[in-house]
């Protein structure tokens, strides 16, 4: 869409008016600074994610839309998790840390911050595979999408 | 974007944005001045070629700007001052989105350094308005104010049309810039689709050919895309029966034998029914909304194929499954039909199509609009034949409220033309009939327009009244007065265990009087016998506004009806 003021309240104020589910939206300007790329994890039936899309279309704002999941695509999202880490606890979460292939970027005598990055349900995993008392904080960005091989959302 | 030719002069804001107005060939402007508009009119009235019409209220100022719209299919322009002038002005704005309504509202701010300050009338213009709007700009920097005003005016006017807003800081309007003014403006995210697709609508000629039970059904669509004519054409060709929605009345003749009326809430029984029995239905211009419709579920209970031809992809397969969706402006893609149509060597069975419109007659004799014409009280619907008889060779205008008025205007005015049947659908905006009115009438100076109200309806804008007299504007006001919000009171009596909570106008004043306060002339008429004389002598008086205040049934209800939730064949008749 384009990088204008008001354009991400645009797509926001059409989910909330129409009812429409969102579960994350990430947005950020892209490589051609006119342009930003928004990717909007929403869920519904067919007929619903059918009038999502033309909705959006529909915003003067929107260039393009393409539906990932409608293809091969690839998702990722990063999550920050600060743990307690003291006592018999600092091994374990290190180890968890390795098995999910996360890394440690902050350090100190009681916490370990790791960043994990995944599909949501790899974020959910690595929490779930935590004790709840662990996990001190947590802060997810939602999943940015793309599509695989030749698959090129661009705009001509 | 690209900008193509166009010419260079250092001006300030304002001026700028009034000689875009003047580039668009605007001739009114609707408005009411305020602190932050204050350069914008100093510059007005610096010229003559942009005339502004100062009304009593914001709201009016669009709801006069929608109705010019509607009469003309221009833009319709409004220019009201930041804070209230806004939030005044809302109501009216929603009312064009909803009728897809194309229109440029000139918006002031306060200055940009103080934007976010809480300043004074300040209020977030373009967060406000965003979701009751095609499209708002807020101009930041006066170097981008020629562009945004071009691309407003392109984005009112083309794809489905709608009311885009432009909110301009006070600074912005004094600062000075070179001026350019583009001829034509492209946006890569906004490209609306005109022709339709021709294998889609090869389908539905074919549909159309094999149909035994066909129904053609249009809306605003059909006026808003001024494709009337190739409508009429279409329908006279395949010899079907056409039904239009409110907003689309006087998209095909109202008088034609296959016109069956009105169709939806308080549409005909021979509309409705043929509606929900058809095998085969060809939708222009129209979504299928609840008044419409009803119970969608309800609808699906009878197998039909149906086409479906809209400019917006987000109308079709929204509230109803379509079988041929057809995108595309609906005049391109009737005459794309009507080509294929004359083209082709098949035609409909003719003895299925004479086999249902001997149903359809069958329907059509139910007579489902009588009334009790011999009633010594004013029976409502009597004033709307007695005035349909009367001006029916005057190619008169006629603009509504809201309510069950506006209902019987619909059922009983037959209306020939497209653009004459001025009335707020969507929204059901009360108080819009007088302000639409006065739109009408500066629009057409010579014609004749009437307006239709009721007594609680005319009273939210009734300061319109000093409007109408400041520029003579000789407008009919036919006021089916019950004393009763008459449509609440009918769904009172219907849902409610006849407890007419709040719904009694009570305390109303004396209209004939307050219309003479205003310099206009009134008249009250209480008598059946009365009513003729009255209307023609209120239609005789070529340069008077006149008020009709008509005293009419307390009672009267507005049949046929499809309750809320039910299907269109499930009518309550009188």
């Amino acid at each position: 869409m384009e990088n204008e003021p008001g354009a991400l309240s645009r797509v926001a104020g059409l989910f909330s008016a129409r009812g429409y589910n969102i579960e994350s939206l990430t947005v950020a300007p892209t490589e051609d600074p006119s342009l930003s790329r928004m990717t909007v994890v929403t869920s519904g039936s067919d007929d619903v994610i059918e009038q999502i899309t033309k909705q959006l279309n529909k915003l003067v704002d929107v260039v393009k839309v393409v539906d990932l999941s409608d293809g091969d695509h690839i998702e990722r999202e990063l999550m920050l998790v600060k743990v307690r880490a003291s006592g018999k606890d600092r091994e374990e979460m290190k180890r968890m840390a390795d098995i999910f292939r996360g890394r440690i970027v902050d350090v100190t005598e009681k916490a370990y911050t790791i960043e994990l990055t995944g599909t949501g349900s790899k974020l959910d995993a690595f929490l779930e595979a935590l004790e709840r008392g662990v996990i001190l904080e947590t802060v997810r960005t939602g999943a940015s999408g793309i599509g695989r091989g030749e698959r090129i959302l661009k705009v001509s | 974007m690209e900008l193509t030719a166009g010419v260079t002069t250092e001006l300030s804001g304002a001026e700028i944005t009034i000689r875009c107005l003047q580039e668009e060939g605007v001739e009114f402007i609707f408005g009411y001045p305020g602190g932050a508009v204050l350069p914008l009119y100093d510059e007005l009235f610096k010229q003559e070629k942009v005339k502004h019409i100062l009304v009593r209220h914001e709201q009016a100022a669009v709801h006069g700007a929608d109705a010019y719209s509607r009469s003309t299919g221009k833009v319709g322009v409004v220019l009201v001052t930041s804070g209230p002038g806004v939030t005044n002005a809302v109501t009216g704005i929603a009312t064009a989105h909803m009728d897809s309504i194309p229109m440029v509202i000139v918006t002031g701010q306060v200055p940009t350094h103080a934007i976010g300050q809480d300043a004074f009338q300040e209020v977030d213009t373009v967060g406000i308005t965003r979701p009751c709007v095609k499209h708002n700009f807020l101009v930041k920097d006066i170097k981008d104010l020629a562009v945004i005003m071009k691309k407003a005016f392109y984005l009112a006017a083309t794809g489905r049309p709608g009311p885009v807003l432009v909110d301009i800081p006070k600074d912005v309007q004094s600062t000075k810039t070179a001026y350019f003014y583009p001829q034509s403006v492209t946006m890569r995210s906004y490209n609306p689709v005109t022709k339709g697709h021709s294998g889609q609508i090869k389908k539905a000629i074919q549909l159309l050919m094999e149909a035994k039970r066909p129904m053609i059904y249009t809306g605003g669509g059909i006026v808003l895309g001024n494709a009337s004519a190739e409508l009429t054409q279409l329908v006279r060709t395949l010899g079907f029966p056409c039904t239009n929605t409110l907003m689309g009345l006087g998209g095909y003749p109202a008088s034609d034998p296959q016109f069956v009326g009105m169709l939806g809430m308080h549409g005909t029984y021979e509309a409705n029914m043929a509606m929900q029995n058809c095998d085969v239905l060809l939708a222009i211009g129209a979504r299928f909304d609840d008044r419409v419709i009803g119970n969608p579920k309800h609808f699906f209970q009878e197998d039909r194929r149906i086409i479906h031809v809209d400019i917006d992809p987000s109308s079709i397969s929204k509230r109803v499954r379509v079988d041929v969706p057809i995108v595309g402006d609906v005049r391109e893609v009737l005459q794309e039909m009507n080509r294929q149509l004359a083209a082709a060597k098949e035609r409909p069975d003719p003895a299925a199509i004479k086999s249902w419109w001997t149903q359809i007659e069958q329907w059509r004799s139910r007579d489902c609009l009588k009334y009790d014409r011999a009633s010594k009280i004013i029976k409502p619907q009597f004033v709307m034949e007695k005035l349909y008889e009367l001006t029916k060779d005057m190619d008169l205008f006629l603009t509504s409220d809201v309510g069950q008025h506006q209902m019987w205007a619909a059922q009983f005015y037959k209306f020939e033309k497209p653009r004459r049947w001025i009335n707020s659908g969507g929204l059901g905006t009360m108080g819009v009939g007088l302000p639409y009115a006065l739109g009408v009438q500066l629009a057409y100076p010579d014609a004749t327009v009437a307006c239709v109200t009721g007594e609680a309806s005319i009273q939210m804008c009734i300061q319109e009244l000093s409007t109408a007299k400041q520029y003579r504007l000789p407008v009919k006001i036919v006021n089916l007065n019950n004393r009763y919000m008459g449509m609440v009171r009918q769904w009172q009596q219907f849902f409610h265990g006849n407890r007419y909570a709040e719904s009694y106008m009570d305390a109303l004043p004396d209209f004939v009087k307050l219309t003479e306060s205003y310099g206009h002339v009134g008249m009250r008429i209480d008598k059946p016998e009365d009513v003729e004389p009255a209307l023609k002598e209120a239609f005789g008086r070529k340069n008077d506004l006149v008020f009709m205040d008509f005293i009419t049934d307390q009672t009267e209800n507005v049949f046929p009806m499809v309750p809320g939730g039910k299907g269109l064949s499930e009518m309550i008749l009188v």
